[in-house]
């Protein structure tokens, strides 16, 4: 019992399980609040009265709140686990992580706000905002996990400051903006979903065309990806580190790139493409159940939603962060946690406080439960 | 390399976005208390006004929660894009709290303030009244956990430098926790926000009655207002003078910086009222004294001294050239790990590795800082006292003017003699922004207060900024402020119609109703 309890609270045990920790908590925001954003993304087209859009943003209304902390959450638990990363990433990522920014501040504002005033340009503006939240994260989020898969040009110096040498621009190449198209799709389609859940008539039906429509686009951009991936997308390969015991210092190891690396862990353990496949099976399987069986539709698509995720992953595990200009200079997971104690502290955090979450979170799905009508929104003051 | 442009705009971007933050999460944490406690009253009287009030002040709440969020967001990845090096340098710590307020504070109050206002009508009374208990329970918690990160960076204790990673490391999360600077600054700053709440609850209706308007539901808001805030206000003033005691222990030099306080006095110190600060010639000229209290406040005994900041300085001077010993100690250790005769001396020279970091500004090898740059890192080891003092007396002058408002309006409301008030009803009116005067003044003065650290005596703010260029920061900063006034003015643009329109004008809200009083 203790010998397991001293496995379990090991170094390498700890920084695996936060590695699962940080696919977890982003694949809970991609699954939760990756609908939110979907819709957002929707809701030009699929609403087109002032009523059908109060409807839509009703359908999400008293949930989005809590939904987005997955995203608050995922950003705190990279600071406290992986402080190198947080670092690293999000000021490397600059320009694209400010826009991002502007983009969500948007949101809680535009749910707000939109319907506290009935001025037809007042509520325009909110469901353009509304738009612009949900639209431009769902790509970023993409182009950011195609530039990962890339690489990109940070490197540290001897004091651990990390520089990036690249721009703006730079991360808008094709292969990122295939990925970006993978993830706005995949996110429109899981808020189609969701939407065939809480709408009737119209807009369901509308809803279900979307679905059809955004499950075709993220399924040709997912096989070109993965593809490209195979085909022209240098990987990057561990030759020797300090172990996976090892102090959080990324230059005391040596990487190179090398052309194939991304399948290496597919290649030593094959059972693994079952992942990318579960995506295209989510994805189809949630086509097949939408009208008969809504909430086992949404599942489909959530499983799509993460397998797409942890396709990215589990290719490049251990590699988080890999340098393009120094590969040696890479983030792994062996080699950009925090400390034991801490990577401790959080754990027994993240055991006590997620299960909560989830069950409060179940508790507020329950009492919202059932579709919004447009009759709701026209009859009750409990909308937006 | 860093700029000093490059430090001056990200500090000015995070102010800007801190200072914006900070004018909505008072009222979100005094709101969301008040109307918890309306609804409270609500449900064990059944009196109808209590949840018209709470559906009311629920409204405003509302409006201003979703600019609390929307620049939240912004603070949770700051750090990261534009304070890389500090993320680095201290995550180890300061993410945790950070992270723990998301999984235990943000969560519980994003997850349920969705079903405060959706679930009025799919919700037992009982069941709603859990459900605004739990919002208010999770903005006090997030409250709790950001100062407890805050208070860290006042007061780093339970964390110590590993040379192997080169950054700071958790050796206690204990001591983290129960740093008395965070926990001194929690209930204060808790305490300013149920302020904040009050004095808004309580010039609002102060407003209807001066105009005669939804008479029975402002004279209870204004009642549970004024009690609530004299309790609060009372708190804060305590707890800012329990936080200088703690300053007089743990940052002599904020305080006397606070004080404007050049010379170590014999004991007990005077305190300056008003005086004009000269930092250059480090003097503070026509000054009005009040003789002992300075002395009492910070030490609570007539024959403790106060440091003075010459004196400061010179201590400062010390632990800057030990910091050069530290960093050429640091240097030995990584360039050959088993020299165990550099690593000894860096352990014990470690408390001052900070200050030796002091110098990089001036000389970027450290080791080799002539006799004017350690000058003129002495100089910057003091944070710009001018503004501290000024900022720090507005701060408390708001706080006893609003001391004494609650107080008159509580006697008043008890005698029931309010509406004979209109003096006092208009000055409920004219209190309301106070708090949020004294809220921001607050904040400069804790946080420029630390300067020039990010973390205290660890971690110089010149050290801790990304490596970004100048152009990043103002595409980041003049986007940040546009957007955030943009969304500020839209703000309050709302808040004052829906203030006007009171009560039984928010759409879909029954008219001030006669109220049956139900027996329970």
């Amino acid at each position: 019992m203790s010998d397991l309890l001293a496995l379990l609270m090991s170094y390498e045990t700890l920084r695996v399980i936060w590695w699962l920790f940080l696919g977890v908590l982003l694949i809970g925001f991609a699954v939760m609040d990756g609908f939110d954003l979907g819709i957002g993304a929707l809701l030009p087209v699929i609403a087109r009265t002032d009523d059908e859009r109060r409807v839509l943003i009703n359908t999400i209304g008293p949930t989005w709140e809590g939904n987005q902390v997955w995203f608050v959450l995922g950003g705190g638990a990279i600071f406290a686990a992986f402080p190198l990363i947080y670092a690293a990433a999000f000021s490397g990522f600059f320009v694209a992580l400010i826009l991002v920014l502007f983009a969500l501040i948007l949101r809680p504002v535009g749910f707000d706000y939109r319907s506290k005033l009935p001025d037809p340009r007042w509520r325009s503006t909110w469901d353009w905002c509304l738009f612009v939240g949900g639209f431009v994260p769902a790509l970023v989020f993409g182009v950011a996990f195609g530039n990962l898969l890339q690489g990109v040009p940070l490197r540290f110096d001897a004091e651990m400051r990390v520089f990036y040498d690249g721009n703006f621009f730079g991360l808008l190449n094709p292969f990122a903006l295939v990925c970006g198209v993978v993830s706005l799709a995949m996110l429109a389609m899981h808020g189609a979903v969701f939407l065939q859940l809480k709408t009737v008539g119209e807009l369901h039906a509308r809803a279900r065309r979307w679905q059809g429509i955004a499950a075709l686009v993220y399924a040709s951009a997912f096989a070109v990806a993965g593809l490209w991936l195979v085909l022209g997308i240098d990987g990057y390969r561990l030759v020797s580190f300090a172990g996976s015991e090892g102090a959080s210092n990324p230059l005391a190891k040596t990487a190179v790139r090398e052309a194939g690396a991304w399948l290496a862990n597919y290649r030593a353990a094959p059972l693994l493409w079952l992942i990318p496949a579960l995506g295209f099976a989510g994805a189809a399987l949630a086509w097949r159940l939408g009208p008969r069986r809504p909430g086992w539709a949404f599942v489909a698509s959530a499983v799509s939603v993460g397998a797409t995720i942890l396709t990215a992953a589990v290719a490049m595990f251990p590699f988080m962060l890999p340098s393009s200009i120094a590969p040696s200079h890479s983030l792994t997971v062996w080699d950009s946690t925090s400390s034991l104690l801490t990577l401790r502290w959080m754990f027994c955090m993240t055991v006590l406080f997620l299960p909560l979450i989830i069950l409060y979170t179940s508790w507020v799905f329950r009492v919202m439960r059932g579709p919004v009508t447009l009759d709701d929104v026209r009859g009750s003051d409990a909308h937006y | 390399m860093i700029s000093d442009t490059l430090v001056d705009l990200s500090r000015l971007q995070f102010a800007a976005t801190a200072l914006y933050h900070f004018l909505f999460v008072p009222l979100t944490l005094g709101l969301s208390f008040l109307l918890a406690i309306m609804e409270s009253v609500y449900v064990m009287t059944g009196n109808p006004v209590y949840k018209e009030m709470t559906k009311f002040w629920g409204k405003l709440f509302g409006i201003n929660f979703a600019l609390g969020v929307a620049t939240g967001i912004t603070m949770e990845f700051q750090f990261g894009t534009n304070w890389s090096y500090y993320s680095h340098y201290v995550g180890d710590i300061f993410g945790t709290p950070l992270a723990i307020e998301g999984l235990m504070a943000f969560f519980l109050e994003s997850t349920f303030v969705g079903l405060f206002f959706f679930g009025w009508e799919r919700l037992s009374k009982v069941k709603h009244l859990m459900v605004t208990w739990l919002v208010a329970l999770g903005s006090n918690f997030s409250a709790l956990w950001i100062l407890v990160a805050n208070g860290w960076m006042q007061y780093p204790v339970g964390a110590e430098f590993n040379p192997e990673t080169l950054r700071m490391e958790l050796t206690s999360f204990a001591e983290v926790f129960f740093s008395p600077v965070a926990q001194v600054k929690f209930v204060h700053t808790v305490s300013a926000g149920y302020t904040t709440g009050a004095c808004f609850v309580l010039g609002i209706s102060a407003w209807y009655l001066l105009h005669g308007r939804h008479i029975a539901f402002a004279q209870r808001s204004f009642a549970i207002a004024a009690a609530f805030g004299l309790a609060s206000v009372l708190s804060v003033i305590t707890l800012g003078d329990e936080s200088g005691y703690e300053l007089g222990h743990v940052q002599k030099v904020k305080l006397a910086a606070i004080e404007g306080m050049w010379e170590t006095h014999p004991p007990p110190a005077p305190f300056t009222v008003i005086g004009f600060i000269d930092q250059d010639n480090m003097r503070t000229n026509h000054a009005i004294e009040v003789p002992w209290m300075m002395g009492l406040i910070a030490t609570r005994s007539l024959t403790e001294p106060v440091t003075g900041l010459k004196d400061l300085s010179a201590e400062h001077e010390r632990r800057i050239r030990n910091g050069m010993h530290a960093y050429a100690a640091l240097q030995q250790v990584r360039a050959n790990p088993a020299d165990a005769a550099a690593k000894a001396r860096l352990k014990e020279l470690s408390d001052d590795l900070g200050y030796g970091l002091l110098l990089k500004r001036h000389a970027p090898n450290v080791v080799d800082a002539t006799e004017a740059q350690i000058a003129l890192a002495v100089r910057d080891a003091l944070p710009p006292v001018k503004p501290l003092f000024w900022a720090f007396r507005i701060m408390v002058g708001a706080g006893f003017f609003m001391l004494v408002v609650f107080v008159l309006a509580l006697v008043s409301s008890s005698r029931r003699a309010i509406m004979r008030q209109r003096w006092l009803l208009k000055l409920a009116v004219v209190a309301i922004p106070m708090p949020w005067i004294a809220s921001e003044m607050g904040w400069l003065v804790a946080e420029l207060g630390r300067q020039p650290w990010t973390v205290a005596e660890v971690l110089p703010t010149w050290m801790s900024v990304s490596s970004l260029s100048v152009g990043d920061l103002v595409f980041s900063l003049c986007g940040f402020v546009l957007l955030y006034t943009a969304l500020l003015v839209v703000e309050l643009y709302l808040m004052l119609k829906f203030a006007r329109k009171g009560p039984a004008d928010v759409p879909g809200h029954p008219a001030a109703q006669a109220s049956a009083p139900s027996i329970a």
